[in-house]
């Protein structure tokens, strides 16, 4: 299936097709990160110098390595919009699929919304990890290149949104709390989507998210593309990642509507106000959680410790949690998000 | 999202005549005027500017507004080619409105409702801070007072210069929804054209029963999105009203001289009062022989007489290669 045009980017499509200057070819790397790359194959170069000569190389090495790290930090703290994207794209940054294999203890699948058929853009499940057991569910991207088609490229179809109810009303029965992971470019625009009811399948699940009677915990874990994001991103508790981002519209498809040019994504992203620091100022998310020093694809491990952490804090938090306090507070969250101005 | 595909072409002239956007006819504005805007060579539905909505629907005089002071801001400083602000500045002198959303109560043959109209003439009906507190809050009156609500969709969805902000409107507005239909509380929304993005995938569709004019473009995505995505041509009549209702994503295509009329019997049906039997015989006539139907419409219905099992293996086939 072709890769939708205006939802770009993401770890198959190098981000230079919309903006030459601001990405590379490098097949993983970054612009922003040549230095760094630069830097870590000369430390590797010293040290394999270390083995072969029998020098003694290591004071160079603790600079390097040191230099390199305050590097690093340097370039992750001054990073632009456009460049939080193309991180939250990174092939490397860990998916659904890495955190329900590195943090779970078990994870039982269960398939498809009993109307059409099993979206594999969308993954649901009974998952336990650390004594606590929940609802998974999540966008699904796909490693490998086949992968990444049968999942088609994380955007889901109405089918998709109908399962993640489903089994949201299952968890419900089972008085499980639910963990959503919201990583999708958007949902996908196509004429069977259309046809199934793309927008009434994604409005009944941001509807029904308010009444689920158990907690729910959301994680924006890359990339949060829009109503296609929001279909599973109502809860209790919102989490992003730090360098993910959650937005309106994407960024080359707001420059294309806006500036009449795709080339203007950069200055498109910073406009929308989409990286995790502006969401948290803006009262759209709870909690930023922070990555490993130079993103999560440095460190998936620690990434997923981390997001382990906050689901057992939060879990915890609101499992004592009267069921009617929890919707209330639910509704109330998202009843402040945009306060105009005047009077009522 | 993408409320400025079809912001331009709707700014009519000022001209005696205007030229019918489906079937070309040269319409005298005075009279096309007269007939809300619907074309009088093919019953064509132009988009209705919300003022008009408002006198078409409720009773007269009987429209008292709400939340006139709401307004937007700037708040995330957003500036494409042309500053938000003085976007919003220019929308508001050009429209004599705040922004995109009118409120109210009425009645509607009598039966009192709370009203919410979109006007598409401010950017788009697109909907940011104003649109979704003012449809949570004619929600909210609904359920204060035990009134059905009645919202006018007409968008391109999300207004975009709001950024995420906007994105929450759509969850803002269900949550209203959720509380209402947990309460016993009658929603209806009606699809005008045109209908897509972050609108159509939160209240405009989240509503107890669901309408549409004739002939209205409501989608998720915008067509030409999904004409780069998929790179082929859409089918014909593709996200028009008499598509969805073929598909069964609406339960009604009401024209616009009845929409009163069936407002007022849904809104008699949901709370079990008698209905007005010879209105309702009338309308099932009205839809039975109508003399003028909107031209594609009626090209279509001509093309299932011919081959109608034709046409319905072609769907099917495309169906089937759409599905993964």
């Amino acid at each position: 299936m072709p890769r939708p045009a205006i939802l770009a980017g993401n770890e198959n499509r190098p981000v230079t097709d919309v903006n030459p200057k601001s990405a590379d070819n490098h097949s993983r790397g970054l612009v922003f990160e040549r230095p760094l790359l630069e830097m870590e194959e000369k430390i590797e170069e010293l040290k394999r110098l270390a083995r072969t000569t029998h020098l003694d190389l290591n004071g160079e090495i603790v600079a390097l390595q040191e230099r390199l790290k305050r590097q690093t930090a340097d370039v992750y703290q001054n990073l632009s919009a456009w460049e939080e994207v193309s991180v939250a794209r990174h092939a490397d940054r860990p998916l659904t699929s890495d955190y329900i294999q590195m943090m779970l203890d078990d994870f039982t699948e269960l398939h498809g919304d009993r109307l059409y058929k099993d979206d594999r853009a969308m993954v649901t499940g009974l998952a336990s990890m650390r004594g606590m057991r929940f609802m998974l569910i999540g966008h699904r991207k796909g490693k490998t290149v086949k992968d990444r088609l049968a999942c088609n490229f994380g955007c889901a179809h109405p089918e998709g949104y109908r399962k993640a109810l489903a089994k949201m009303r299952l968890a419900e029965k089972m008085k499980l709390p639910i963990v959503t992971f919201i990583n999708t470019p958007g949902a996908y625009p196509g004429i069977g989507a259309e046809e199934r009811g793309q927008a009434g399948a994604i409005a009944r699940n941001i509807l029904e998210m308010f009444a689920i009677r158990v907690p729910i915990i959301v994680f924006v874990i890359g990339e949060g593309g829009s109503g296609g994001a929001l279909g599973i991103g109502v809860g209790d508790r919102v989490g992003i990642l730090e360098h993910s981002y959650y937005s309106v519209i994407s960024p080359e498809g707001c420059a294309a509507i806006l500036w009449k040019s795709g080339e203007k994504a950069p200055e498109a992203a910073e406009a929308l106000n989409l990286t995790s620091a502006q969401l948290l100022k803006h009262g759209l998310v709870d909690h930023v959680i922070p990555e490993p020093l130079g993103g999560a694809h440095r460190d998936p491990q620690a990434t997923v410790e981390a997001v382990a952490e906050q689901i057992v804090l939060w879990l915890q938090e609101l499992k004592s949690m009267p069921v009617e306090t929890l919707l209330a507070q639910r509704h109330e969250k998202f009843r402040r998000m945009g306060k105009p101005l005047g009077k009522k | 999202m993408a409320w400025t595909r079809f912001g331009k072409k709707k700014d009519m002239p000022g001209g005696l005549w205007i030229k019918c956007e489906n079937c070309g006819a040269m319409l005298f504005r005075k009279e096309f005027e007269a007939r809300h805007r619907v074309c009088g060579a093919c019953s064509y539905h132009f988009t209705l500017p919300g003022r008009e909505r408002v006198a078409l629907t409720a009773d007269k005089g009987s429209f008292k507004e709400l939340y006139t002071s709401l307004r937007a801001e700037d708040r995330l400083g957003f500036i494409d080619r042309i500053p938000y602000k003085d976007k919003l500045k220019a929308s508001q002198s050009k429209t004599g409105e705040k922004d995109a959303m009118i409120v109210g109560t009425c009645t509607i043959e009598s039966k009192p409702v709370v009203l919410a109209v979109m006007n598409f003439a401010f950017m788009g009906g697109s909907m940011g801070v104003v649109v979704g507190e003012k449809v949570t809050l004619a929600i909210e009156k609904a359920l204060e007072l035990s009134l059905p609500v009645v919202i006018f969709c007409c968008s391109g969805g999300a207004r975009m210069h709001e950024g995420a902000i906007s994105l929450m409107q759509m969850a803002k507005t269900c949550g209203a929804l959720c509380k209402l239909e947990e309460a016993g509380g009658f929603s209806i929304s009606v699809m005008t054209h045109p209908t897509t993005g972050g609108v159509t995938a939160s209240f405009a569709s989240a509503c107890d029963v669901l309408l549409a004019e004739p002939h209205s473009l409501i989608g998720f995505a915008g067509p030409r999105v999904i004409a780069t995505t998929i790179k082929k041509e859409l089918p014909k009549g593709f996200q028009r009203a008499e598509f969805l209702l073929e598909k069964g994503q609406v339960d009604r295509i009401v024209p616009r001289e009845n929409m009163r009329r069936e407002l007022a019997k849904l809104i008699a049906y949901s709370q079990d009062e008698e209905v007005m039997i010879a209105d309702a015989k009338e309308s099932a006539a009205d839809s039975k022989a109508k003399p003028e139907k909107p031209a594609a419409q009626a090209a279509e219905k001509k093309d299932k007489s011919k081959g109608k099992k034709k046409h319905r293996k072609d769907s099917a086939a495309k169906s089937s290669k759409k599905g993964g």
